[in-house]
């Protein structure tokens, strides 16, 4: 073997094994993503989020709109009892004036308040870390809009058509941001929220898993640093906030 | 006794002919034959258990096959006139008010397949 086939040789070995190295990482990513239609959901995986309020725009809603398009969730005439997922608050520190803006929708609570004070247990908790309610078995007392910190559960007043087929909504239960649920479900690993912040050119929002050291979300939460909201309350959030 | 047996058969069969007078059977329209999920007997008779399974392990689990699904259901029946399995002769509806059963599925649910929806619309 002359030295230049053997050079040859090695370098087509480097890549080789190169090629193995990242194939892992990308399939523990892939699995994550997509789970067969027939397996349930697994406690292995924690959907969250971080939202970076240096990235996020004061004034754009983007996030807002696609969130209502993606849930089907429409202006009823009645802005005051309004379905509302997700909103944008405008922080000011009155000392310094420094301004910002960030999305607050449910933070998916490894102990939620709102599991704990519902009657029926039509408010759960899902296995991969979704707060999500049953509107089966709710039977609209309200009690969790009360216990939850966040303002995140709205109750629908009207009665409500056109809803669509993977977002089944209506009047008398109470309801609140699912994570895109249907969307996790189906594989696509991502939110409407995200995606559009994404789209905007802002990328304040990342969604991923939590669990998987591997997740752009694991990674920027390990980089910048991140807080839970009302962290005093020890519900572990997982929606975290960066610059707040 | 003769008299008394004739005005028995008389109210009788005055009684059947109105029994079978007294409403209309559903028109109950299969408009993309094949083959359900199950036999039709067993979902005649069982499609509420079904729906009533997979709902919980959709929502609490996040199971979502297409089998015994109520979007799945709504895909293939519902009428290509209305788009809709609600409706007088809806596959859904028109089968429920015979039956005086209360449908309230779809007061959340879609009763139009996916390319229908809102969505779907511009």
């Amino acid at each position: 073997m002359s030295d230049n086939s053997r050079r040859g040789f090695l370098g087509t070995a480097a890549a080789a094994l190169a090629g193995i190295a990242i194939a892992p990482g990308i399939r523990l990513i892939e699995l994550a993503g997509a789970r067969a239609p027939e397996e349930p959901a697994s406690g292995k995986v924690r959907w969250g989020m971080l939202i970076d309020t240096a990235k996020c725009a004061t004034g754009c809603t983007d996030c807002v709109t696609a969130c209502n398009k993606e849930n089907g969730l429409h202006d009823t005439g009645q802005p005051r009892t309004d379905a509302q997922w997700i909103r944008k608050i405008d922080l000011k520190d009155l000392r310094s004036g420094r301004q910002h803006s960030a999305p607050v929708m449910c933070q998916h609570c490894a102990e939620p308040p709102c599991v704990d004070v519902c009657p029926t247990g039509a408010s759960f908790k899902r296995a991969d870390g979704i707060v999500l309610v049953d509107k089966h078995t709710c039977i609209g007392c309200r009690y969790c809009v009360m216990a939850c910190p966040y303002k995140a559960r709205s109750f629908v007043h009207e009665n409500l058509t056109d809803q669509l087929p993977a977002v089944p909504r209506g009047k008398g239960t109470v309801e609140g941001c699912t994570l895109c649920v249907h969307k996790i479900d189906r594989g696509d690993g991502t939110t409407a929220c995200a995606d559009a912040c994404k789209a905007a050119g802002h990328e304040a929002i990342v969604f991923g898993d939590l669990n998987d050291p591997q997740s752009e979300v694991s990674r920027r939460l390990r980089e910048i640093p991140s807080r839970h909201l009302r962290g005093d309350l020890r519900l572990n959030t997982g929606v975290r906030y960066a610059g707040v | 006794m003769l008299r008394l047996a004739a005005a028995l058969l008389v109210v009788l069969a005055a009684g059947f002919s109105l029994a079978y007078a007294r409403t209309d059977k559903p028109v109950v329209v299969i408009e993309r034959p094949g083959q359900c999920v199950e036999a039709t007997e067993v979902m005649r008779r069982d499609h509420m258990k079904f729906l009533l399974h997979q709902r919980d392990r959709t929502m609490r689990e996040g199971i979502r096959t297409p089998k015994y699904s109520l979007a799945a259901c709504v895909e293939c029946h519902a009428s290509t006139k209305t788009g809709s399995v609600l409706g007088q002769d809806g596959f859904c509806q028109g089968c429920h008010s015979y039956a005086g059963v209360k449908l309230d599925c779809f007061e959340c649910h879609a009763a139009k397949p996916k390319h229908l929806s809102a969505q779907a619309r511009p």
